[in-house]
């Protein structure tokens, strides 16, 4: 046979994990309306809540303690929540219908694909999809003149770094999950984070011990850094944020590639 | 292009010596010794559970070796298991096509996978439809199609980059019998076009069909090698005699039956009777006043081979 000579060595690295994006890529086309009603659950949530409900409450202390208006302090906070859960959707759902039933990975490591490259390219397909919304948000945002400031476009960014961070510690979770029932679980994590993370009221609404809780949760970090860009509000703290967030996304990814060599290659 | 490549490759594609799997305390694979030669058909003949399915994941660099060595394509799997896996075409026991795509799609994504550009990918992917017979059904999903299609499906899969080496688990399993001489043809034809095939079976007259040499496998262990001629030859008689007696009668056969044949083996609802001759042991049987309710002469086969070297059926 010729495939020696048509493959040749092996020289694509790192650029494998993309061919299981694309492989994703395949599957939605067909079904891209699911990918644009993601798009819309942010933007429900700001419509609602948003005018709705800042229509009574007015104006709140930003970031800076100065007031905004609610619209502008809810919008950013929204933008996080649904690039976090976009991220987990992806990655725990669709990844454990593939990993326990599908088997889809079991026949993508018989290629020259390794478990280093699923979780490298599952993580950045769920990040790919994230930063679609995010980018239809920020439209929003500026259209309905809830943006105070330039650095709105960094917001785009921040929301990656949301959805990577919870994409892969939701992946490494899904790596543990048994069956179905599993994913309650999931919801007991992110609805709290949803309610509590400084995304309806300020942080300083908590006394000083349950603030030193929230701080400690992931989702604050997120809500925290996407509202100091929108609000063009920023300092040392926004880089904490990152690097909380980044640390996480990595953490996640180290255990989502050690599990899955555990599982898929006994 | 095949003879290039085998000149001067004197190497075995698989050579395994002392090839162990274990999976905690329990031994999958216990130390065996086998060479796959290039363009040859290679199969590991045995019952359910011998550790067929374990020894062709480690061939195929998805199960980590616990001892011994293995070497595949002259590689080391530990070690270059991309690069093994490039030139490799896995047909695994469980058919793990991707529901969420079309046929044409399962194979083109494939071959992304192996880096194929992406109108290369699609050129060798209508190729391989036709070859299995499936180009009709390019656009269908995989969900809906029969056991057989599916199967022919993973074949073409395995495929599409070529592979100097097919590596297939069972490939016939669970296919009726017209499916199963299709698939077979198949595998003669790649094997013509020299692909190396190396593949398991439990089935003896698909590895009397397909393998030009086996090794049999039995609870993790290799107990015999040879071509199915030579099996054949070394373990048994060229015929065998299948008595069947109604039942309870069985059992008033002791010593009855001695000096009949060179062996004879009661199974739990026949007698085999192992004797060159079959249609003598047929007279001789009933000469001793002996009624079965049947007398039947067959060639002897692998799964007889593999009832004298383990006691026991092949196939349930
Ligand atoms: N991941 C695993 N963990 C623990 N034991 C395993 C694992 N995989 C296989 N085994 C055990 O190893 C033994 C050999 O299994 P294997 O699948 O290799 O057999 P096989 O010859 O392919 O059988 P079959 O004909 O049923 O496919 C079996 O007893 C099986 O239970
Ligand atoms: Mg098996």
């Amino acid at each position: 046979m010729t495939s020696l000579a048509r493959i040749g060595p092996w020289p694509l690295g790192g650029l494998r994990a993309a061919r299981l994006v694309e492989r994703n890529v395949m599957v939605y086309r067909r079904t891209w309306l699911v990918i644009v009603s993601g798009f819309f659950e942010p933007l429900f949530y700001l419509l609602g809540i948003g005018f709705g409900l800042g229509a009574l409450i007015g104006d709140v202390p930003g970031p800076d303690g100065r007031p905004i208006p609610y619209g502008v302090f809810v919008a950013p906070a929204l933008l996080a929540t649904s690039a976090m859960n976009g991220a987990i959707y992806d990655s725990t759902f669709n990844v454990f219908f593939k990993l326990r039933y599908a088997k889809t990975y079991d026949a993508v490591l018989s290629t020259p694909l390794g478990v280093g490259d699923v979780a490298l390219g599952e993580v950045a397909w769920a990040l790919i999809r994230g930063t679609l919304y995010a980018l239809g948000f920020l439209v929003v945002t500026v259209l309905l003149g809830l943006a105070r400031s330039p650095l709105v476009v960094l917001t785009v960014p921040a929301a990656m770094l949301v959805g990577f961070a919870f994409a892969a510690v939701g992946m490494a979770a899904t790596t543990f999950m048994r069956r179905w029932t599993d994913f309650d679980f999931i919801f007991v994590v992110t609805l709290p984070l949803f309610l509590f993370s400084a995304t309806f009221y300020p942080i300083t609404a908590y006394p000083d011990a349950l603030r030193v809780l929230v701080v400690a949760t992931p989702l604050y970090h997120g809500v925290d850094l996407i509202r100091g860009l929108s609000t063009g509000v920023v300092g040392p703290a926004l880089l904490g944020h990152v690097v909380y967030l980044a640390v996480m996304g990595l953490a996640g990814v180290a255990v989502v590639w050690r599990r899955l060599d555990r599982l898929l290659l006994k | 292009m095949p003879g290039r490549m085998s000149r001067g490759e004197p190497l075995p594609l698989v050579h395994a010596r002392g090839l162990t799997k274990r999976f905690g305390a329990f031994t999958a694979v216990d130390a065996i010794d086998f060479d796959v030669a290039r363009g040859e058909a290679f199969g590991f003949l045995g019952p359910n559970g011998a550790g067929k399915t374990s020894t062709m994941r480690m061939i195929g660099c998805v199960s980590p070796v616990t001892a011994g060595t293995l070497r595949v394509l002259g590689l080391d799997p530990a070690t270059d298991g991309p690069r093994i896996r490039a030139r490799l075409g896995v047909v695994p026991q469980q058919d793990s096509l991707d529901m969420e795509l079309t046929v044409r799609e399962n194979l083109v994504i494939y071959g992304r996978y192996f880096d194929l550009s992406r109108a290369e990918a699609r050129r060798r992917a209508d190729a391989l439809l036709d070859f299995v017979q499936l180009l009709d059904r390019a656009d269908s999903q995989v969900e809906p199609l029969s056991g057989g299609m599916k199967r022919r499906l993973t074949i073409a899969r395995a495929l599409i980059n070529e592979p100097e080496l097919l590596l297939l688990d069972e490939p016939t399993t669970g296919l009726d019998p017209q499916a199963r001489h299709l698939l077979w043809d198949k595998l003669y034809r790649l094997k013509q076009e020299g692909v190396t095939l190396v593949l398991t079976t439990h089935y003896m007259d698909e590895a009397e069909q397909l393998c030009d040499r086996l090794v049999v496998m039995d609870k993790a262990k290799i107990v015999a090698e040879g071509s199915p001629r030579q099996l054949i030859e070394r373990y048994v008689t060229r015929e065998v005699l299948e008595l069947r007696f109604p039942a309870g009668a069985s059992v008033d056969l002791d010593g009855r039956l001695e000096g009949l044949a060179e062996r004879v083996e009661q199974l739990p609802d026949r007698v085999l009777l192992y004797t060159d001759d079959g249609e003598a042991a047929v007279v001789a049987v009933h000469e001793r006043g002996l009624r079965p309710e049947s007398a039947l002469v067959r060639r002897s086969t692998l799964e007889d081979v593999f009832l004298r070297l383990t006691g026991r059926t092949l196939v349930d």
